[in-house]
């Protein structure tokens, strides 16, 4: 984040302001993602009328950045029409799309319409491995294809790249693919639980060997030694801060209309088919006691090693059961990176594990060691 | 003296924050926030309202300023702004097709 945005988002902040909204225009799409956490039937989307009058009533709250999202945008037979709308409103526009449906036409029209940025994702380098991910033959092509036609308008894409079993050793591959074709390159080592809580998916995620292997990339994270360097102590200032932006300065919309603190945080605040955007952000119970945690008040992180370096997501702590408690992904995370389990993770320690660490008689653990 | 005609460029993104403009440039998203001098006349660049007419109606009248000395800093900023392209600037009226929407007021309670 630059020095003026995050200027401007203390000043949002401040004045209670939500900043950041992403609006999902669907959950329908065209692949079928192994790790994706949406259900993709069609349960009653927003009508084209009542985004554009969420849009409305967004810009008039406040909303700077709108990223839309999905699901695969595309589908939405009426996306131009709301991209317009959105971009006459002075949104800055982010769009997210697996861009299958991309080509020369729509590229020139995102163009001209003034769209910020189109994210992509990208899984593999190789076809073989990128389409069994998303279960559709042909998918990389079609979206290198699109990539190609987008970066040919002079549009900034980025290409996001979420590690996995399957394309644990490729991420090296799609960071070369990006740089060929002009493109930004984000990695993300997290899978997250679907948005019904079903956490089966869970079981796609890298284990802690891949993970320390990207955290002591240097081509990933510049300076490897301060990257996974152990913390400094929370002071008074970090023990009083705020855990996340979300439901601070930004939110999400589902296709539905339902509010949520962040795409990833799937707890009710309301929906805006039966009140104001407005009303919901500033009047919601629930973000106001998501905004009432400070750093001080996380069960465990708190008094955890990591908690001031820790990538902790509420959301994800709030779908394994405690939006106050750890986020255990975050925990393996910190774990890999420093060595050093959280507090979280020492917790769980099998107990019986400990027995045997006692009673190792000395000559054996020599032998061990 | 020629008149300048000042627009809003249609590529960038733009929302009123607590009196202020935030403006990312649609060029190289850059961002920006204007003063409350600059947003006012950020606000006036319809195309069509030649800048010296800005700076009688909207700018003299609030903030007790010399007209000439005014509209000199107007043009300036003006011609800056242009050159991270988010105002286009020209000696005849711009078309209206070529401006982004008014930006909403934003929430500045």
């Amino acid at each position: 984040m630059s020095g003026l945005m995050q200027e401007v988002t203390v000043k949002a902040l401040a004045l209670g302001i939500p900043m950041s909204v992403q609006l999902d225009l669907t959950y329908r799409c065209n692949e079928r993602c192994v790790h994706c956490y949406l259900d993709h039937d069609d349960h009653g989307e927003m009508t084209t009328a009542e985004i554009k009058h969420l849009l409305d009533e967004m810009a008039e709250a406040g909303v700077f950045i709108l990223t839309l999202s999905g699901g695969e945008i595309f589908l939405r037979k009426d996306f131009f029409e709301i991209l317009e709308h959105a971009r006459e409103l002075t949104f800055c526009v982010k769009l997210k799309t697996n861009a299958i449906l991309i080509r020369e036409l729509e590229a020139a029209r995102i163009r001209d319409l003034g769209v910020e940025s189109i994210q992509i994702s990208i899984y593999s380098h190789r076809p073989e491995v990128h389409d069994a991910i998303t279960l559709v033959p042909g998918s990389l092509k079609r979206s290198i294809n699109a990539i190609r036609f987008l970066k040919s308008q002079g549009l900034k894409v980025r290409i996001a790249n979420v590690l996995m079993i399957q394309n644990a050793e490729d991420y090296p591959g799609v960071r070369a693919l990006a740089d060929e074709l002009g493109t930004e390159f984000t990695l993300d080592p997290t899978v997250t639980p679907m948005m019904d809580g079903n956490r089966s998916i869970l079981s796609l995620g890298v284990d802690t060997t891949a993970l320390q292997r990207v955290f002591r990339d240097a081509t990933l994270v510049r300076d490897v030694e301060e990257f996974c360097a152990v913390s400094s102590p929370a002071d008074d200032d970090a023990l009083h801060s705020l855990p996340c932006s979300a439901g601070h300065t930004s939110c999400y919309v589902s296709p539905y209309g339902d509010l949520y603190p962040c795409v990833q945080f799937p707890l009710p605040c309301g929906n805006v088919r039966q009140e104001r955007f407005a009303d919901i952000w500033r009047h919601s119970e629930q973000l106001k006691e998501v905004r009432a945690i400070r750093v001080k008040d996380l069960s465990g992180c708190s008094q955890c090693t990591h908690v001031t370096s820790c990538s902790r997501c509420p959301g994800l702590a709030y779908l394994e059961g405690n939006m106050r408690g750890p986020s255990t992904q975050d925990c393996e995370k910190s774990f890999a990176r420093t060595g050093i389990p959280s507090v979280n993770l020492q917790s769980k320690k099998p107990s019986t594990a400990n027995l045997i660490q006692i009673r190792m008689p000395p000559a054996l653990a020599a032998v061990s060691a | 003296m020629s008149r300048l005609f000042i627009a809003r460029n249609k590529r960038v993104a733009a929302r009123n924050l607590d009196g202020e403009m935030m403006i990312m440039s649609g060029k190289d998203s850059t961002l920006f926030t204007l003063n409350k001098t600059a947003t006012i006349i950020w606000q006036a660049a319809d195309g069509a309202t030649p800048l010296d007419e800005i700076v009688e109606r909207r700018i003299c009248p609030v903030f007790e300023v010399e007209p000439a000395a005014a509209l000199q800093d107007a043009e300036t900023l003006a011609r800056e702004l242009a050159t991270h392209g988010i105002l286009d600037v020209s000696d005849e009226p711009i078309d209206s097709s070529t401006q982004v929407g008014n930006a909403p007021a934003g929430d500045s309670r």
